[in-house]
């Protein structure tokens, strides 16, 4: 349901820039998002943050949403945008649900529709300002893909999206396996996040990990990770040099 | 990707919504500006959408005027076709709606507060882009900047009607110390199930802070109350 306030549109010179609707830039934003596939299905990690610019405005922000039965969905990038998003699938999944067939839509059919929703607004110049990354598990199966905002879309075993691409993901392509357990995919997922947080300026310390399998989606508590400063060289780094850093 | 975020800035105001046990109370300062001249000193930032929802606008007067008055229109009509008072939610829902299908348009913060029979009182911040975030308590416009910190001193869940009132006014206070854009009076509304009330504290009424001084008629107050005696620097 949209509502666009009625424009006078006599001057079509002075209105060009509104009638031309494009997203110029995002305020509200997420930051990375981190997830693998496991042993039992899919690991997904984010924090709780909305940053306004330079500032960390909201710290209750949930960015990992369950759609349908069978996937998870994550997003960095504007939240207002991610919020629509939400809406179109509660109207996706309710018409599946109407059918009443007994299918469900699965992890590839959500990917598939967010990808064409993507591209789509991207061909228009006025993009949804977001990296998605979908996660989820159907008749045994795990899937776990990516769409940016352009429309770019693909699949993996790991996948990051903003600081973690350059972050998370060299720790990923060392460390990740096909047969993690859950508690040692967490451990890598909190190790990537660790790294986030001391690195990534627009990262807060709460986070969730969302986890799920053929039986379900599971949202954790939020929670947050100890760090650690006690290098010796972070005591007295300016020791030997007064004045440097 | 390397995102160049220029922070917009919500300029003029200072507004906030606080959640208390029972209800919600809004407070806004009431400067308006024109670039650096003030074109009202006494505006009402807080506005009435329903008999039990307000909300507070900051930003560009014109857009969250015609925003609020929208709202205003569709909630009317939805309490008479649903036949009852609307709840806050479905308020905060309205505004988010124009907030996020005009966003290349509008330039205005808004803070929903309001108190409904399903979910007792509450608080949507809706900032620029049109994200709906539930809050116990909001802050917004520009002086809210200087207020981050003092909110997460400050605030504690579960206060009482005359706590939250007292944090809101101090806070609105502090605000109008150090931001430019905001000034005048404070203004809160607390709305619980009872009902709805007004208050006003002009500047006068509130607390001093640092390097304020006590106001004066004169001058010739000071230098005749303690007798003539060198004027020191």
């Amino acid at each position: 349901m949209t509502f666009t306030i009625p424009i006078d549109n006599g001057d079509a010179v002075k209105n060009a820039e509104a009638d031309s609707q494009r997203t110029l830039y995002p305020y509200v934003t997420g930051t990375s998002i981190v997830a693998i596939k496991y042993k039992d299905g899919v690991l997904m990690a984010s924090d709780m943050g909305g940053s306004y610019g330079s500032t960390l405005r909201y710290k209750n922000i949930e960015r990992v949403k369950a759609i349908g039965k069978h996937s998870l969905l994550g997003a960095s990038g504007e939240i207002s945008d991610f919020q629509e998003i939400l809406r179109y699938l509660d109207e996706l999944v309710l018409n599946d649900n109407m059918w009443d067939d007994g299918n469900s839509f699965g992890p590839k059919e959500v990917h598939n529709y967010l990808t064409r929703v993507m591209y789509n607004r991207r061909n228009k110049f006025n993009p949804l300002w977001n990296t998605l990354v979908l996660g989820g598990v159907k008749n045994g199966e795990s899937y776990l893909g990516m769409v940016s905002m352009i429309g770019v879309s693909f699949e993996d075993n790991h996948v990051a999206t903003g600081f973690g691409n350059h972050l998370a993901r060299p720790i990923l392509r060392d460390e990740w396996r096909a047969d993690l357990s859950f508690e040692e995919g967490v451990k890598l997922l909190e190790k990537c996040m660790r790294v986030l947080l001391y690195r990534d300026r627009s990262a807060i310390n709460k986070l969730q990990i969302a986890k799920i399998t053929e039986e379900g989606v599971t949202v954790s508590q939020p929670y947050s990770l100890k760090t650690f400063w006690e290098f010796q060289a972070f005591h007295n780094p300016t020791a030997g040099a007064q004045g440097s850093w | 990707m390397d995102l160049n975020l220029d922070a917009p800035h919500s300029m003029g105001t200072t507004i906030i919504g606080v959640t208390y046990n029972g209800g919600v109370v809004l407070g806004a300062d009431s400067r308006t500006s024109t670039g650096m001249y003030v074109a009202n000193r006494a505006s009402d930032k807080i506005t009435q959408l329903t008999d039990n929802v307000y909300v507070c606008r900051s930003g560009s007067a014109a857009d969250s005027q015609v925003v609020s008055d929208y709202v205003r229109y569709f909630l009317h009509q939805h309490t008479i076709q649903l036949g009852q008072p609307a709840t806050v939610k479905v308020s905060a829902n309205l505004i988010r709606m124009l907030a996020y299908n005009n966003k290349n348009m509008l330039q205005t913060g808004l803070i929903v507060g309001g108190w409904d029979k399903y979910e007792g009182g509450k608080i949507y911040g809706i900032p620029l882009g049109g994200t709906v975030v539930e809050q116990p308590f909001a802050i917004g416009g520009s002086g809210s900047s200087y207020l981050y910190g003092f909110f997460d001193q400050a605030w504690k869940e579960n206060m009482t009607k005359e706590e939250a009132e007292q944090l809101v006014v101090k806070a609105v206070s502090l605000a109008i110390a150090r931001d430019g854009a905001s000034g005048g009076v404070v203004r809160t509304v607390i709305i619980n199930s009872e009902g709805v009330t007004r208050n006003f504290y002009p500047g006068d009424k509130l607390q001093l802070w640092h390097e304020e001084l006590e106001p004066q008629n004169s001058l010739l107050d000071i230098l005749n109350a303690t007798g003539p005696e060198p004027m020191a620097m």
